[in-house]
């Protein structure tokens, strides 16, 4: 398949995924929303290392960096998302909801 | 010799440190004595060296004291320059300054005595100040003392402090001084950057080689000087008003002296004058329009002493008629015979103030010479001079003055004769209004009229004198061949002047005639119209115009000094508090301003910081891959 | 050792000031201040190529910074002002106490250090070192011990004068850069502007002048000064006025000039136009004041800008009018101040219309003002009078610019104008009669009387016999003229 309709999807998830991130006011559906973003990143790199391995016919490790990259960067997601789940556990036992609105502690 | 030169000038400044320093415990005598007894000796040394320097064949002797002011080739020496014209100068400096100061002693004995003793202690400045500046050997050194007199004319204008508008009157002395004074320093700066030097024999020898623009710039500069020290047209106004001081300050200062500087800062000039006809022609041509509107203004008059004092002003213009007609050696013999009549006719006038115990208004006076009859005969004697009747000193010198005028234009003759007829008249109202006629005074006044003592009658005696006979000493060639002495003093410094260049004996003789004719007529007109019936109303019509002095002083105020302060307050009101403050200010103002508007970013909102985040991370992507080439 | 002697001995002074008791703290800086105007006679008295008057040793290797201090001409004769100013200062207020009298004198000792250091610094690094040293202490003294608006009028002077030290401190470091081996002593500074091209030392002068023009100060720079000489105490007002705007002129003689003199020529008539300006502009407003600290404030305005303007002249003579016309004003300046500090201490108003008829009461005072107001408007035979001769005579001598003649006329001006509004105050302020307030005073006496006489003796001597002032300028003149920028003929 073109790589375009790759680049397409890979865009419209993450531009939905910054979207959610900007607007939403539930942190767990930030969460979400910072996963897709990461997802859309991961569909886009794994695309273009099998774009690489298809053009090059000489070398057999040709576009083997995305795919490895891909693997760090779940690898990152998983983390950030445990230690994410516990801050929004911490954030609920002190203000009962998880409305991000309700964090302006730090205003002067 | 040399020491004897400097102790001229040094004397006075000694009177004036003792007089000064020990002000609280000086008893009034001995401070009268050191006042007018060193300048006693400071003439009596100024006749031994004036015996050298009549010799024939004298050179001028130069007197380095020390090196004043050195920058790379511009050496300015604290230098005295004795030639025969400063040597006049200083006698009529130190002669007619210790009569004046032996008359103070007994007319200001009314001071305290630290008050008295403050008196002798300015006089005696001034007539140090005055001596530098006829003995400077360069134009610094006359700047030196130039500015010294204006500096001693507003302390004892002042002298009388708590009155504040004798104060305001000598502020502006020495303000309308200042103006001149800025004339003068740019010729001075003109002339360094010339010639390199402002001592007299290097600008004076060096002079032909600079262009007649150059030369014509810096006279005209220095007659500006001239113009605010010798109270001519434009600057005079000051000097009526400078009458507030004691009159024998008036007398030494504002007649016979310091007014005088400015004529002899042109006599000395001369060379340059010379090179410049036109800065002449504009000399010629002050001089007859402040003879002429001072004249005016003095008929009308009723201060004896304003009367005196624009007929000084008068006077003044004939000298500068003189000089600008190039008639030197006349001009500085009228300086000479004015300063004898006209510290007389103050002096006179303030032994008649004396006697009137203070009263000033000559309409309160009247039938006065049966009461001082020294001081009315001396004075009688004074008008007679200045009026211009032969034999006395004044007919000489104005006459070779009117000669010369003639010479070069007749229309400045006319002015010149116009103006002996008017000073003629209004001095011989003023002598008939104060001693003819009956006493108009209050009866106190006519009980305290007596004539003055002794060591105030004796200086008229001798002043009178000096006015009757003083002009002999420079009676004109027409008379009588090798007659004039003073020409043939001065001559080897301002060059001799040759009368029979271009008129005949017959043209001089009539000259003269006419004028004395009609001087005389008009003294017999006032004496006999003035003593009958003396002038108490209040003049109308042209007379107010001519009482109130033709309104200078009220258009200065307008045109100079209201708009001046107008916009002094524009600038402090408006530029200052408004417009730079404000900028600055405003700048601290913006800083909260902006600091308060981005305070609001620090919302605590979360969504705002990613917010934030994002655009950032846009932004750079934007510049990295679209704007940077 | 002379130059380390002159900033170690107040140093240590001011730093033992803070620890002694209330009282003993004048006489303490009294001390101090002697011995400081001992060691600078001392050094004025050596001959100019000796070696102890410099002083260098490595400061901060990896910057190649010394500390390099040395005592020339231009120095000399600041370093005397100063060395005389103090002692007049501390003696003429004797009898002020005031709270926490210690802090004070002792900040006093360390400004002098600032000063003197300043004066002194023959290193880019240390000179802004010195310049900042000698801010602070003075920003304590106004905002502690001023008047009422005192925090608003100081905390305006210290930004102001901070920015502008931030901006030479810019362009020091940009210059730093272009020295040939790379270090900030003066002589690779004086060097430098041979690799620095037309263009760059334009703004780089003018980022300097900012510095130097806010401390002179210069039009429009100026509206810091008359507040905070108005808020500070008058001891204060004499440190500044006195010495503190010297050493914007001498920063220009010594810093700016010589380091980038195309940039003083091209800009030469604009920073020339401003000054005239400013002259003006100051003498104008001096004449509406009623406040005696503002008027002496304004005067001072219109004298600093003529010594700016004479700079600019590039001339032997405007140069030697600047370095002896900066000795006569710290003279005149404070013996102004003096008198006006005994006037507010017996009537506790400055308000020139609450006063008058002073020379009744005060025969002394008044002698005494009159003689430096007269020294004030340059009346020949005082200090001034040689200063202004010379730098008249150098602007209009000046070949830099084709205005020299507009300029010397339009800056002569203000020789009537000072006049005018200086014999206006001494007509209102001393004669006439004496009011409600001012019948009950006394005239100066004792030490007061004597320190007066001691400035007027100053005045005059200077007036009368100026040579060997100005003879202790020459080798900095000569210096300055042969690194200036002269239009080729």
């Amino acid at each position: 398949m073109p790589i375009n309709y790759y680049i397409f999807l890979a865009i419209a998830l993450f531009c939905i995924g910054v979207a959610g991130v900007l607007t939403r006011r539930n942190a767990i559906i930030i969460f979400m929303c910072v996963e897709l973003m990461l997802n859309a990143v991961n569909l886009l790199l794994i695309a273009f290392s099998k774009m690489h391995h298809a053009e090059v016919a000489t070398d057999p490790n040709a576009g083997i960096n995305g795919q490895i990259f891909v693997f760090f960067i779940m690898v990152v997601a998983a983390a950030e998302v445990s230690v994410g789940l516990a801050i929004i556990a911490m954030l609920y036992r002190n203000t009962h909801s998880v409305d991000v609105n309700f964090l302006n502690r730090l205003k002067h | 010799m040399n020491t004897l030169i400097c102790l001229v000038s040094l004397l006075p400044l000694i009177g004036f440190l003792l007089n000064g320093l020990f002000r609280k415990s000086m008893p009034k005598a001995l401070a009268g004595i050191i006042g007018s007894g060193t300048i006693l000796v400071s003439f009596i040394i100024t006749l031994v060296i004036f015996v050298q320097v009549k010799k024939e064949g004298f050179e001028p002797i130069t007197v380095n004291l020390f090196p004043f002011i050195t920058s790379d080739t511009l050496k300015i020496g604290f230098s005295f320059l004795i030639d025969p014209l400063s040597t006049l100068f200083m006698l009529i400096i130190t002669g007619v300054g210790f009569l004046i100061h032996w008359y103070s002693t007994s007319y200001m004995h009314e001071e305290s005595a630290p008050d008295y003793a403050k008196y002798f202690c300015y006089l005696n400045l001034f007539v140090f100040f005055m001596l530098l500046l006829v003995m400077g050997a360069n134009y610094v050194i006359l700047f030196i003392g130039w500015e010294g007199v204006g500096l001693c004319s507003y302390l004892l204008i002042g002298y009388w402090f708590k009155n504040l508008d004798y104060g305001t009157a000598a502020k502006k002395a020495f303000v309308m001084n200042r103006i001149g004074d800025l004339g003068f320093l740019i010729a001075l700066f003109a002339l360094i950057s010339q010639f390199g030097s402002v001592n007299f024999d290097e600008v004076f020898s060096k002079a032909p080689t600079a262009s007649t623009q150059f030369i014509t710039c810096v006279t005209l500069l220095l007659f500006i000087g001239a113009t605010g020290k010798s109270a001519q047209i434009p600057l005079y106004t000051w000097l009526p008003d400078a009458m507030a001081g004691p009159t024998p300050v008036s007398a030494l200062i504002h007649a016979a002296t310091m007014v005088t500087a400015g004529i002899y800062m042109v006599a000395r000039s001369h060379v340059l004058y010379n090179l410049a006809p036109f800065s002449q022609t504009v000399v010629a041509v002050i001089g007859s329009a402040t003879i002429i509107l001072a004249a005016t203004i003095a008929v009308k008059q009723n201060d004896i002493k304003k009367v005196l004092a624009y007929s000084t002003v008068s006077q003044l213009g004939y000298m500068f008629l003189g000089l600008g007609v190039g008639a030197y050696t006349e001009a500085v013999f009228h300086v000479m015979t004015h300063a004898f009549f006209k510290a007389l006719l103050f002096l006179g006038a303030g032994s008649v103030i004396h006697a009137m115990s203070g009263e000033q208004d000559i309409r309160s006076m009247g039938g006065l010479k049966k009461y001082l009859p020294i001081t009315h005969i001396t004075f009688l004697l004074g008008c007679l001079a200045i009026a211009g009747i032969p034999p006395f000193s004044g007919f000489f010198s104005k006459d070779e003055i009117l000669t010369a005028a003639y010479e070069r234009n007749p229309v400045y003759y006319i002015v010149g004769v116009a103006g002996a007829m008017l000073t003629a008249f209004y001095m011989f109202r003023l002598y008939a209004t104060t001693f003819l006629g009956g006493f108009r005074g209050t009866e106190k006044q006519q009980h305290h009229l007596h004539e003055s003592p002794g060591a105030m009658t004796i200086p008229l005696i001798a002043l009178a004198i000096l006015a009757t006979v003083g002009g002999f000493l420079g009676i004109p060639e027409v008379f009588a061949k090798n007659s004039n002495w003073l020409g043939h003093f001065l001559g080897p410094v301002l060059g001799e002047h040759a009368p029979e260049a271009s008129i005949s004996v017959s043209t001089e003789w009539m000259l003269m005639g006419v004028s004395t004719v009609l001087a005389a007529s008009m003294v017999i007109y006032a004496w006999g119209r003035f003593s009958k019936k003396p002038e108490l109303d209040t003049p109308r019509g042209i007379g107010k115009w001519m009482a109130d002095k033709w309104y200078v002083d009220e258009i200065y105020q307008a045109l100079i000094v209201r708009p001046l302060k107008a916009f002094s307050g524009f600038l402090d009101n408006v530029m200052e508090k408004g417009v730079i403050d404000g900028v600055v200010n405003g700048t601290g103002r913006l800083v909260q301003y902006s600091s308060r508007q981005l305070r609001y970013l620090q919302s605590g909102q979360v969504g705002g910081y990613v917010l934030l985040m994002v655009i950032g991370i846009i932004a750079l992507f934007v510049v990295q891959l679209f704007l940077r080439k | 050792m002379v130059p380390v002697l002159l900033i170690g001995i107040p140093l240590l002074g001011g730093l033992i000031g803070f620890s002694l008791k209330d009282i003993a703290a004048k006489g303490w800086s009294l001390l101090i201040s002697l011995l400081v105007l001992a060691v600078i006679l001392f050094g004025i008295s050596l001959p100019s190529e000796s070696s102890s008057l410099l002083f260098n040793v490595p400061w901060m290797g990896s910057l190649n910074s010394h500390f390099a201090i040395g005592l020339d001409g231009t120095g000399k004769i600041l370093c005397l002002l100063t060395a005389i100013a103090f002692p007049v200062i501390f003696i003429s207020t004797w009898s002020e106490t005031y709270a926490r009298a210690k802090n004070f004198y002792s900040l006093m000792l360390l400004s002098l250090t600032g000063l003197l250091g300043v004066f002194l610094a023959a290193d880019a690094l240390l000179f802004y070192f010195f310049w900042e040293l000698a801010l602070i202490p003075v920003y304590f003294l106004a905002s502690q011990w001023g008047g009422e608006k005192r925090i608003a009028a100081t905390f305006k002077f210290f930004i102001y004068t901070f920015l502008g030290s931030l901006m030479m401190l810019v362009a020091i470091i940009y210059i730093y850069f272009h020295t040939r081996d790379h270090s900030f002593s003066r002589n690779s500074f004086y060097n430098a502007h041979l690799l620095i091209q037309g263009e760059t030392q334009s703004w780089l002068f003018w980022l300097m002048f900012v510095a130097f023009a806010v401390k002179m100060p210069i039009f429009p720079f100026h509206t810091w000064q008359p507040d905070t000489y108005e808020q500070a105490p008058t001891a204060v007002t004499m440190v500044l006025s006195g010495v503190m705007v010297k050493m914007g002129v001498f920063g220009v003689l010594r810093w700016l000039a010589p380091v980038l003199p195309l940039g003083t020529y091209l800009w030469g008539d604009t920073v020339s136009t401003l000054c005239i300006i400013g002259m003006i502009y100051a003498s104008l407003i001096a004449m509406r004041q009623n406040d005696l600290k503002r008027l002496v404030a304004y005067s001072s305005i219109a004298h600093m800008g003529l010594m700016c303007l004479a700079i600019f002249a590039t001339t032997r003579a405007g140069l030697e009018g600047v370095n002896i016309q900066m000795f006569n004003h710290g003279i005149n300046i404070i013996g102004l101040w003096i008198i006006v500090y005994l006037i507010e201490k017996q009537f506790g108003t400055r308000k020139i219309s609450e006063l008058g008829g002073l020379a009744s009461t005060a025969p002394v005072l008044t002698m005494m003002m009159v003689v430096i107001t007269l020294a004030n408007v340059a009346l020949p035979l005082t200090n001034a009078f040689i200063g202004e001769f010379l730098m008249f005579t150098g602007i209009f001598l000046s070949k830099a610019t084709s205005y020299n003649v507009v300029f010397t006329v339009t800056a002569a001006i203000t020789v009537i104008l000072s006049a005018v509004y200086m014999l206006n105050m001494i007509q209102r302020v001393f004669y006439g009669e004496t009011n409600a307030l001012t019948a009950r005073g006394i005239d100066a006496r004792g030490y007061e009387k004597w320190i007066l006489a001691l400035l007027v003796v100053i005045i005059l001597a200077v007036g009368v016999y100026p040579q060997p002032l100005i003879r202790l300028t020459e080798d900095s003149v000569n210096l300055l003229l042969s690194k200036m920028f002269t239009r080729p003929t």
